[in-house]
């Protein structure tokens, strides 16, 4: 059974429809590497795939499940990285990583993951002080704990993830996603090409969306 | 996509219909109804001429109520069945129910200084519509907050369903509040038995502002639709 | 529960390690009561009589002040999607935003609240009729406020609309906070006005998290 499905997705987004009629499917143990111009509605699929805006029309499936029919089970498979990095400037980076990883109910020893994003040396240094990449690692690094853990999440939905990363990083968070994939998770990656997608193109198929000539009622 | 505007185009059509019998009626009742308000019924013994406000006053009171009762409605509407023309409605409305809560509030002053000797008493009534106005120009500015129009409507949505809860714990609170501060020396105008000859263009008038209200409504909310298509239609063009 | 517990343990910590805005509410609200004698003169039979309702309008106002930033850095910094999608739900957010910021702002009002009743010669009789009162009364202010503070995210001049919208809702605690203290003045019995604001806090405690998290849903739309 394959694992995330779309059929006729659609999002309209003020009075724009940014997507129409968008069909996908992903097989566990493999990842989309979505590409498309500004505007072309990446960041807006993801968030529809997450959850987190709804969905004009069609609809989404799960191994062969509406996900509207258990949204929390839903958003329990979802680890969702957005553009901005979801880190509280006064708290350390083990602080800041452990929060999130007992909010979700994984398991808060998270020095791992920061030794894999090779941020451990700043475990106990408030992420106010840290550099643009610095954080970004640290945001990856939620990936990391996830994966670390039993009932970690299934389905990556990672929104350039790749942004402000020296080639090292970049490295580190495509063998993140390659062990992923390799135990039979998902992702779906928006990217503007680069190194990740050379890193991750045997494992991954390319979706390109088209800006749309949005269509508009009248 | 057609079918989210499917409903909003045959809305136009049908507004489009109604619209010249509904201004005809509001029109003829105004004219009807000022001419028994203002002629053809008698003044109070009491209060002279001054009463015939009561004929603006009163109505304008109803349609202010009622007018937020509407917008709480759509607003439920909205919310669950994310009915686009429920949210058009309620932003429609909303500027229309804080104008006649303004004409209640400033025929309230005016009827007040003949009768109370002063333009404001602090009476439960007037209070509670005070801070109805009030209700009314947050819904209107949350409603015009946010570059995203959609947006707006959604959160004054929440707004007024909030508000539509908390209408009558202000109202309770402000007549027990009144009974605690009223100074005795003001006259209530508690509703006494109203005269027959003063009830009929008090209904004529009533009828006439829900004509009116009706009828500014539907333009209001045409007006909108076209205007959302105009941005579509400029959106469309950009790309 | 946990997650309830987590997140106002969060909101507390952040508190502390950053935020002035409490200290700033109650400096606000203490230097906003000393204003009204310069205004309204220092007649000793009348300071009394107007101190209970000055405190209280100007309880409204200082905890209305670090309402706004209550959702505002968990929806810039995109923490407020993942809160979405964890576990907990944004009803518990938004119950424990309100507990936090109770615990940062209204208890401090609490405690500062008395000192304020002396500089205005409030009897000594009334003082637990303001205590109390302000015990009852505040948890609603954050409650009732966290509605507005979630409508408000992202919109221009959120500081002001959410004054608009959030201070008519507040008027039945006012009335019933300062009727409390009038009638401990007058020599009444307040029993009647505390039951009216604990029915209040138990009506904002059961619907206010879920209105606050309708308008948060929105916010992330």
């Amino acid at each position: 059974m394959q694992g995330l499905t779309t059929h006729n997705l659609s999002c309209i987004r003020g009075e724009r429809a940014v997507f129409a009629g968008l069909d996908l499917a992903v097989n566990p143990g493999r990842a989309i590497l979505l590409s498309g111009a500004n505007g072309s509605g990446k960041s807006s699929l993801l968030r529809v795939l997450a959850g987190l805006l709804p969905a004009a029309g069609g609809h989404i499936e799960w191994e062969g499940t509406d996900i509207a029919q258990d949204p929390d089970a839903h958003r329990a498979r979802v680890a969702y990285i957005g553009h901005s990095d979801p880190l509280k400037p006064s708290m350390t980076a083990t602080e800041n990583l452990r929060f999130w990883a007992q909010l979700y109910g994984l398991d808060p020893s998270v020095e791992p993951a920061l030794y894999q994003f090779s941020i451990e040396h700043l475990a106990d240094v408030p992420a106010r002080y840290f550099s643009a990449g610095q954080k970004r690692r640290l945001n990856l690094a939620r990936l990391a704990a996830g994966q670390n853990s039993p009932s970690g999440p299934t389905l990556w939905l990672l929104d350039e993830p790749a942004t402000g990363l020296d080639p090292g990083a970049v490295s580190m968070l495509a063998n993140t996603i390659l062990a992923h994939l390799s135990n039979e998770g998902t992702a779906i990656i928006s990217t503007h090409g680069g190194r990740l997608d050379e890193l991750l193109a045997d494992h991954a198929d390319h979706v390109t969306l088209q800006t749309s000539q949005s269509e508009f009622a009248r | 996509m057609f079918h989210r505007f499917a409903n909003p185009a045959r809305f136009s059509r049908i507004a489009a219909r109604v619209l010249p019998w509904s201004t005809a009626a509001t029109i003829i009742l105004f004219v009807v109804g000022l001419y028994f308000a203002l002629f053809a019924s008698p003044a109070d013994y009491q209060q002279g001429d001054t009463v015939r406000i009561m004929y603006v006053h009163v109505p304008s009171a109803w349609i202010a109520m009622g007018c937020y009762t509407f917008i709480a409605l759509m607003s439920a509407i909205a919310l669950i069945w994310k009915h686009p023309l429920a949210d058009i409605a309620a932003r429609a409305a909303a500027p229309l129910g804080a104008g006649f809560t303004l004409i209640v509030l400033i025929t309230g002053s005016l009827w007040g200084k003949p009768t109370w000797g002063t333009w404001w008493v602090w009476d439960a009534r007037l209070t509670s519509v005070l801070v109805l106005f009030f209700l009314y120009l947050g819904h209107i500015a949350l409603t015009n907050a946010f570059d995203n129009p959609q947006r707006g409507a959604r959160a004054a949505a929440v707004l007024a369903l909030v508000g539509f809860v908390n209408i009558p714990i202000i109202k309770f609170s402000v007549d027990w509040w009144n009974t605690l501060h009223q100074p005795a020396s003001v006259t209530r105008l508690d509703a006494p038995a109203i005269d027959p000859a003063m009830l009929t263009p008090l209904l004529l008038m009533a009828l006439a502002f829900l004509l009116y209200f009706i009828t500014m409504l539907l333009v209001r909310m045409r007006s909108d639709l076209n205007a959302a298509r105009a941005r579509a239609l400029r959106l469309s063009a950009a790309e | 529960m946990i997650g309830l517990g987590l997140l106002i343990r969060r909101e507390l910590g952040l508190a502390l390690r950053g935020g002035t805005d409490a200290v700033m509410a109650v400096v606000f609200f203490v230097l906003a009561a000393v204003l009204f004698p310069f205004g309204v003169g220092t007649d000793p039979a009348m300071l009394p009589r107007i101190g209970g309702g000055i405190i209280w309008v100007v309880a409204l106002l200082a905890a209305m002040l670090s309402l706004e930033r209550m959702f505002a850095s968990d929806h810039e910094d995109g923490s407020l999607d993942l809160l979405y999608l964890s576990p907990v739900g944004l009803g518990t957010l938004a119950l424990a935003k309100a507990v936090a910021h109770w615990l940062t702002t209204g208890v401090l009002l609490l405690i500062a609240a008395p000192i304020l009743a002396l500089l205005y010669n409030v009897p000594a009789n009334a003082f637990g009729a303001l205590v109390a009162s302000m015990l009852l009364g505040t948890p609603i202010l954050s409650l009732v406020g966290g509605i507005g503070a979630a409508l408000t995210l992202g919109a221009r001049r959120g500081g002001v609309l959410l004054a608009l919208l959030i201070l008519p809702l507040y008027i039945p605690v006012l009335i019933f906070g300062a009727g409390a203290i009038d009638g401990a003045i007058a020599g009444r019995p307040i029993a009647p006005q505390l039951m009216v604001l604990g029915g209040f806090l138990l009506a904002a405690l059961a619907l206010a998290p879920w209105a606050t998290a309708a308008a948060l849903r929105q916010a992330i739309e």
